[in-house]
Parts: C-alpha cells; sequence; structure tokens
C-alpha cells in the first residue's frame, strides 16, 4: 500500500513491484497522462512530481510512495490559458502529446526566464509530436510565455 | 463567406487541453480481458506444432488461441473500397509465418502481466524457410511467400500478378507518342536510379481497439481507426459473421498518417469477445507498432528523362520496384500513384511512360503513408529534374515554370483536366520567399559552414476519383440545432471542424448550433473513411450538399406555415424571412414538432467524382551544411501551397509545417532498418529518429489559392500533398553544397562525406 497525493488528492493504493507511475496514475483515473513508447523518449507521460516534470514511464510508483502529484487533471486555470494558445494555433492537432507536452512547459515557464526559441526547443526536446511538425506549437508557447 | 476561410479551433481542442479520456483506451471498460499476441522470431517459416496447454492453465487466463481455432477464409486488412484492389492473402492466425513479428498465437487474460506469462509458455516448434530479404531478387527467389491460393478482386485492373514468382502486381501505362522514338530525338537525356526507404508513420496513439457485445449481443468495436466502414466489412468477412451484427466506434484519434488506414488490431479483442463474451482490449506497444503493423513501401526507381537543349521536358518514363513485405496491403494502389502524382507535372511532353512491379518480402509489411506513393515518386522524379537542369546549365526554377502543368490543360500522362492550378504562383512566390534570386546557391559561412538552397514542386490528388463517396446527412433540430452525421473519421487534423463550417456556412448558421456525430458505423453514413486526401474535399462536398437538401426542405416548410410561394423566401444568419415576417430555425423547429402538420426535417447529401482535383505544391530548402561532419541542418524551409480555398487557415498551415517537417525525417533521417536475418533493428524511438523540436528552426507557409469548381467552396485537399517536397528539394540543396548527388534516401552524413 502506497499514499499518493495526486491533485490535492490523498490516494491509498496496492501497487505491483513492478508497477510504474503512468499505470498507477491511469489506473486511479488520471487518464490524460499517455503512454507513447516503452523507452522514456516520447515524452507523453509527463507529470509533475514534487513540483518537477517527470517522466510517470520512468518511475516505479512505490518510489512515488508519499509524495505530490500534479497531472493536467490538476492545472485547470494554466492548462486553459496554455490550451487556448495551442487551440489557436491548431496545435494541438490529435492532442496525445498535448498532455505531456502542456505539463512539461508549464514546468518550463516555472524554470526558465525569458527563453531563447533554442532554449525552449532544447527544454521541451524529450515531448515528441507527429502531427504539428513544432513550430505552431512554439508560437502558441511564446505567446503562453508572455502572459 | 462568412464561416469558410475563417479562423476556428478545432471543435475537440478544449477536451484534448485539459486532458480528457476521449481516445480508444481512456474508453475501454476495467473488466476487458487484456489481449497479447505471440509473435513469430523467424521471417519465414511452417509452424509444425503448436502446444498452449501450459498456458491455457496460467492463472487469469481466459483464452489462448492458434491458427486451428480462427476460420479459414482469407482477407485483407488494407482499408479500401469495393471492390477490395488488396489481395485476400492473410488470415487471422496462420500456420506459416512470413516477417519477423508475424502473429503466431492470441492471449487474453485478466492482467497483462498474466497474459505476458501466458505467451511465454507457448511452445511452437517452427520449419524455417529461406527467406526472401533483398526486394530487388524477390521475383523469380525459390522461396515462396503465398504458395497458398490468393484471391485478386480486381485481376485486369491490376494488369498481372504471380504470387508463385513473388509478384503482388506488375502493370504498365504509355502515353503520347512511341517513348524510345521520342527519347533518342531529344539532345539531353538522363537516366538515374533512386532508393527510397521504408518509413513508419510513427503516430504518437500506437495501435488500439477495444470489443464488447452490447445488449443485442452485437460486437461493438472502438478503435483507433481512419476506416471504420472497411474494418466491419473486414470483421465480418475475417470472422465468417454478419456485417449486420457489427457495429464500429471511432473516438477521437492519436494521429494516424495512413498507418491506419490498416486494420492492425481490431480482429484480436474482435475475436476473443465473440468466443468469450467479454469485453477485451489490445494496445499495441511502440515496439509492435513499429515491428507488427505497417510502414511506407521501400522502392527503387528508375527515372529517364528526355529534354530539348532549351529546355522543354520531352519525356518521362518510370519505373517502380515496390517492396511489399508479407502481405500485399495497398501495394498495387501505392504504386500507381508514384506515376500518377509526379508525371502531370510536366506537360510539354511528346511521350510518358509508368510502370511497376511490385514484390513480396518476407519483411514487415508496406501500407499507407501521407502521400502514398506520390512522395516516393516525387523524390526520383524531382531529383532527376534538377539534375536535368544542372546539365542544361538552367534555373531548376525556370525548368519548372517553362514545363508545369497549367490551369485548363489537359494532361499528357494519365490524361487528367487541370480545373484549378496556381502552381506557377506557388514557385514564384516560394522563390521570392527564399530569396531564390538574392544570394548564391551555395555560399560559404565564415565559421566554414556552407548554406545552400534546393527546391521542388509536387501533386497530390482529392479522394480517389470514380471510387469514394461520402454521405452526409444533417437534421434540424426540434429546440432549433442542427446535428450534422458524418463519417470522415477525423484522427486529428481537424477534418471535424472543416466539415462544421462547411455546414455553417450553407446552412447560414452560427457554427455553435451545429453538432457534430462522426465515425460511427450504426448511426452515421457511409464514408470510406480519412485517406487519400478525402476530407475536405469529398466529404465535404457531402456535407454542402445534404446541407442545400436541408435548406430547401427549410423553406418549404416555411413556405407552407406562411402559404406563400417558397421562391420569395429567403434564409440569412439562421433567419428566415418572407417580406417583414421572420422565423428562426427555433421557431420553425417548434412548429414541426407539433400536431399533423409537423415532422423532423432531415437533409442528405452525397458526393463522389470523376476526378481527383491535384493540390499541388512548391518547396523551397535552405540547408546549413557541415563539411566536418556531413551533417545537415535545413535552417529555412519555404512551402507554398495551392489547396483551393483555405477553408481553415490555421489547421491548413499546420499540416503544410507538418508535411514539410515529417518530410525532412525521410529525407535525413528516419529509415526502417533489417539485420541480416530479417529482423527489425528500429523497433524504438531511440533507434528510429523522427524530428524532435531542436532539429526544427525556421518553416514558412504561404498559399496560394485556386477555385476548384468541383470542390466545396473552392477547395481542394491539403493532407498529404505536403509531405512530398522536403526530400528532392533537399537533396538538391545538399548537391548545391557538396557538389556530390544522392540517390538514396536517407541522406545520412556518411554518405554525403563519403559516397554511399
Amino acid at each position: 500500500m502506497i499514499t499518493l497525493t495526486i491533485n490535492g488528492k490523498v490516494h491509498q493504493t496496492e501497487v505491483e513491484l513492478n508497477e510504474v507511475l503512468l499505470d498507477t496514475l491511469r489506473r486511479l483515473g488520471y487518464k490524460s497522462v499517455k503512454r507513447g513508447c516503452e523507452t522514456a523518449n516520447c515524452g507523453l507521460c509527463t507529470v509533475l512530481v514534487e513540483d518537477k516534470p517527470v517522466l510517470s514511464c520512468s518511475l516505479l510508483s512505490l518510489r512515488a510512495d508519499g509524495k505530490s502529484i500534479v497531472t493536467l487533471e490538476g492545472v485547470r486555470d494554466e492548462a486553459k490559458i496554455l490550451g487556448e494558445f495551442l487551440a489557436q494555433e491548431g496545435g494541438e492537432q490529435c492532442g496525445y502529446c498535448t498532455p505531456g507536452l502542456m505539463m512539461n512547459t508549464i514546468a518550463m515557464k516555472r524554470e526558465l526566464v525569458d527563453p531563447t526559441d533554442e532554449e525552449i526547443a532544447h527544454y521541451l526536446m524529450g515531448n515528441l509530436c507527429r502531427c504539428s511538425g513544432y513550430v505552431s506549437q512554439l508560437r502558441a508557447i511564446r505567446k503562453y510565455l508572455e502572459v | 463567406m462568412k464561416i469558410v476561410g475563417r479562423n476556428f479551433k478545432k471543435i475537440d481542442s478544449s477536451a484534448i487541453t485539459s486532458g480528457k479520456p476521449i481516445y480508444t483506451d481512456d474508453l475501454a471498460s476495467a473488466d476487458a480481458l487484456i489481449v497479447k499476441i505471440l509473435r513469430s522470431p523467424h521471417p519465414h517459416a511452417i509452424i509444425e506444432d503448436i502446444d498452449v496447454s501450459r498456458a491455457e492453465t496460467q492463472p487469469g487466463v481466459a483464452i489462448v488461441l492458434t491458427h486451428k481455432d480462427v476460420p479459414k477464409t482469407r482477407f485483407t486488412l488494407a482499408g479500401q473500397s469495393y471492390p477490395e484492389p488488396s489481395p485476400y492473402d492473410q488470415l487471422i492466425l496462420d500456420s506459416k509465418v512470413r516477417f519477423v513479428g508475424d502473429a503466431v498465437a492470441i492471449v487474453a487474460a485478466e492482467t497483462e502481466t498474466q497474459a505476458e506469462n501466458a505467451l511465454k509458455r507457448i511452445k511452437v516448434k517452427y520449419k524455417k524457410l529461406e527467406p526472401v530479404l533483398d526486394f530487388e531478387n524477390a521475383i523469380d527467389h525459390p522461396s515462396i511467400i503465398h504458395d497458398e491460393e490468393v484471391h485478386f478482386n480486381l485481376p485486369q485492373a491490376v494488369g498481372g500478378q504471380d504470387p508463385s514468382r513473388n509478384i503482388m502486381a506488375s502493370y504498365g501505362f504509355t502515353f503520347g507518342q512511341d517513348f524510345e522514338d521520342v527519347y533518342q530525338d531529344c539532345d539531353v537525356t538522363l537516366e538515374r536510379v533512386y532508393y527510397v526507404q521504408a518509413a513508419a508513420q510513427s503516430m504518437m496513439e500506437t495501435f488500439r481497439s477495444y470489443t464488447y457485445l452490447d445488449s443485442q449481443d452485437r460486437l461493438c468495436v472502438v478503435t483507433s481507426t481512419q476506416v471504420p466502414f472497411h474494418i466491419k466489412r473486414q470483421l465480418a468477412r475475417a470472422l465468417e459473421i454478419s456485417p449486420a451484427k457489427i457495429r464500429v466506434i471511432k473516438p477521437r484519434i492519436g494521429g494516424g498518417f495512413g498507418a491506419k488506414q490498416t486494420s492492425e488490431t481490431e480482429i484480436y479483442p474482435a475475436i476473443v469477445t465473440l468466443k468469450t463474451g467479454r469485453p477485451a482490449k489490445i494496445v499495441y506497444t511502440r515496439k509492435e507498432t513499429f515491428s507488427s503493423s505497417n510502414s511506407r513501401h521501400a522502392m527503387r526507381l528508375t527515372v529517364k528523362l528526355g529534354a530539348d537543349n532549351d529546355g522543354r521536358i520531352r519525356a518521362i518514363d518510370l519505373h517502380a520496384l515496390s517492396d511489399q513485405g508479407g502481405y500485399g496491403h495497398h501495394g498495387f494502389t501505392t504504386v500507381k500513384l508514384v506515376g500518377e502524382k509526379s508525371l502531370p507535372l510536366y506537360n510539354k511532353l511528346d511521350a510518358a511512360k509508368f510502370s511497376a512491379d511490385v514484390v513480396y518480402t518476407n519483411k514487415l509489411k508496406a501500407g499507407a503513408y501521407r502521400g502514398y506513393g506520390a512522395t516516393q515518386g516525387a523524390f526520383a522524379l524531382e531529383s532527376a529534374v534538377n539534375e536535368l537542369a544542372d546539365i542544361l546549365e538552367m534555373d531548376p526554377v525556370q525548368l519548372r515554370l517553362m514545363n508545369i502543368v497549367q490551369e485548363g490543360e489537359h494532361t499528357l500522362a494519365f490524361d487528367k483536366d487541370i480545373k484549378s492550378s496556381k502552381l506557377d504562383k506557388c514557385i514564384e512566390t516560394g522563390r521570392d520567399l527564399i530569396g531564390w534570386n538574392d544570394k548564391p546557391r551555395r555560399l560559404e559561412l565564415d565559421n566554414g559552414k556552407i548554406r545552400a538552397t534546393g527546391m521542388a514542386i509536387t501533386m497530390q490528388g482529392s479522394g480517389i476519383a470514380n471510387i469514394d463517396n461520402a454521405t452526409a446527412i444533417v437534421k434540424l433540430n426540434e429546440t432549433g440545432d442542427v446535428s450534422l452525421f458524418i463519417s470522415a473519421s477525423d484522427n486529428g487534423m481537424g477534418t471535424d471542424t472543416v466539415l462544421m463550417q462547411l455546414a455553417a456556412e450553407t446552412l447560414k448558421v452560427n457554427p455553435e448550433e451545429i453538432n457534430l456525430i462522426a465515425a460511427d458505423t450504426d448511426l452515421t453514413p457511409y464514408d470510406p473513411g480519412s485517406y487519400a486526401s478525402s476530407g475536405a474535399y469529398v466529404t465535404g462536398m457531402a456535407v454542402v450538399n445534404a446541407c442545400n437538401d436541408l435548406k430547401q426542405r427549410i423553406i418549404s416548410a416555411a413556405a407552407k406555415h406562411w402559404k406563400v410561394d417558397p421562391s420569395e423566401i429567403d434564409i440569412d444568419d439562421g433567419v428566415i424571412h418572407y417580406n417583414d415576417s421572420h422565423l428562426d430555425y427555433i421557431d420553425l423547429g417548434r412548429i414541426l414538432s407539433v400536431g399533423p402538420a409537423g415532422g423532423t426535417l432531415v437533409g442528405t447529401g452525397s458526393f463522389g467524382h470523376p476526378a481527383s482535383p491535384p493540390p499541388y505544391m512548391a518547396g523551397f530548402a535552405e540547408i546549413e551544411y557541415d563539411p566536418e561532419t556531413g551533417v545537415v541542418k535545413v535552417v529555412d524551409y519555404v512551402g507554398v501551397v495551392d489547396c483551393g480555398t483555405v477553408i481553415n487557415p490555421p489547421l491548413a498551415k499546420v499540416q503544410v509545417e507538418s508535411g514539410i517537417v515529417q518530410g525532412i525525417g525521410y529525407a535525413l533521417y528516419e529509415d526502417v532498418r533489417y539485420g541480416d536475418t530479417g529482423q527489425l533493428f528500429t523497433n524504438n524511438f531511440m533507434q528510429y529518429k523522427i524530428p524532435t523540436r531542436p532539429d526544427i528552426s525556421k518553416v514558412r507557409v504561404a498559399f496560394e489559392e485556386s477555385y476548384e469548381p468541383s470542390g466545396p467552396y473552392g477547395a481542394k485537399s491539403i493532407g498529404e500533398v505536403v509531405i512530398n517536397t522536403s526530400a528532392p528539394a533537399i537533396q538538391s540543396a545538399i548537391h548545391a553544397a557538396t557538389g556530390r548527388y544522392l540517390y538514396r534516401l536517407p541522406m545520412k552524413p556518411e554518405m554525403i562525406l563519403f559516397g554511399e
């Protein structure tokens, strides 16, 4: 039995020894968290653990015991602002990479001061997207950083 | 026009950006059995014996199926219209495996761990056969990949196939004068051989399907697909059940790019649900998606070009040898587009010729990928035309402007009437935006790196001529809002939004008043699905026709209400006018919901067309080449597109940007690679590199709108044409930088430095 605080709500749950946080979160109903690979390359499953962006596919749920976790479901106001910019550019497209990208972008905004395009690309390098070609997302993220 | 041409957010954007559970796996019930597949380690083998007794008794295992347990009717899973042009050459499970990763057994268990435990306990005795791995030596190879009886629906149209020689399709077209006569008469001739690789579509949501029996014991299939109606038909054949017993539902989809035009996963949970009565789901891993689904057809392309000294291109011959892999999905149709979507770009021709052979090999089957043959054809033909320009010492831009097809012309190659084209403007605008005439093609920078430019043009189609037909239904609800029923199968690009705009424009109502019901074989009308660049054009015209039908019915109903002639009635902004009287749709809905004179108004419309109007594009690449490392970076890419009327500017722009970027990946690093034993090397995102954010800097997009008379408000397609120019434009820029022509994709640094 482990204890996870997810978006402010305390969950106590049994987990398998080899279970990763991604699967635990989806099982508990946080379906915004997506799996896109098995090799920690795609960034789709990015969530905040203790306010830091983490690939939830690469963290054993046991290791997250006692930790505070935030998914896209838990950042409503911030998500609305960033989501609106993405939608205006059509940069969300199929949307499958969007939750992970948004979580990492929210973390980036807290961490980097006035980043250049290159710094943004580098910070978000691990968030793959096949639909957008990235440039519309960069336009949206630039607007979001100005808010 | 108030709605068409305006910016609208995607109708699903708010659900997407708030992380709502709207995708297949989000919707599967928690008690669904987990389905896993045992896969062949051999590229070509007979299953001599298979023992599942230890697997069946593992905890949590509900069922284990082998080739002995499945129906024996062969089918195809290529999602294509009647009469399916791909051969019926597969079973759910076969006693023969034809590539590493082919399905051998199906396991369904309560949990993933239990299913995987059971897989490990299945014992298979294989008799290994010599594999056919080199597609250039597939024809008449001693190993025959399909030695069973294979059914072809289109033997005449295909022109020839012979599975006993590993030939899946073989045919040719000639146009104009005798090719050899013209070719010999040309001042300048050129013959080159190009190789294009297999590439993985790499949509972010892997394949997955969820099945259950509903209250009438019908098989319901919730699946990540581009082709719900085709799947219903395929499942009925594969499972030997009535199509009346099947419902296919497409929820939101995490990308497809053609991969999901093949029904990779539906058959597995479907047979489990039918046999157990339990809900079941399968979610492919990324590894399975790379190694057991489908990829772009690798090809060898031979181009012969003949021209006059003044630059008139008189003769083009293109031959394609296409690597089909183990099963014949999309083989004949993809290779056809290699010629059909490249040769008609040039129309000062005296002779044109296109021929192709498609061969089975013991590799991952090829399938549909954005561009669908046109991408492969564009690399070969455009690279050859650029090389011809160099031989003639002509500007490749000028050479294009001299030779391209013009609006109003009939093409010699493939006999097309071109009713709309601004390709000339696309080329000129692109030339100006990249600064083609303002800088040298090659410029050495102070840091030793070299900047260079290159260009290419391309075309695609809009739907499949004489094949595609979509229907839309639109209903005026008694509350005054409108329900639009379509099956275009949006897989993320915004088709549903564009169709909503077309409906709002035609009915002259606020888009907020339209609710869209999409892609459910029980509820929505037939549509082939989301492929062949058909969404905005084919389904779009069906929507316009349905809405015009409803509009006429609204006018008739209002005329009846006012007891006046319909010609005296006008509709604007959702309000129906007759002199000073007016009714809005809410009023009319209420009137029609009551009493003997009532009745819901429903409009229907269909669309199919004898032509597939081509969208056009000119692409201009500026690269920065590092002569120390051979690394090429695309520092600026200009894409100028004629897709007819632009219905939704931001969504159209993203299509262009994404196509260019996928094309850059195809040009420079994406490559499906195998080992000597037929094992796929590139089965994850570390081995198979798609473009990441730092790879992409400047991508610029412009539109030159023509007006396509057969399309909705003048629109043509945009989804596929955008991927085709990147590789040949970059190839030309690399030549400008290094003096080296590369004839093989991807153009890796070591090839640029040391040759192929």
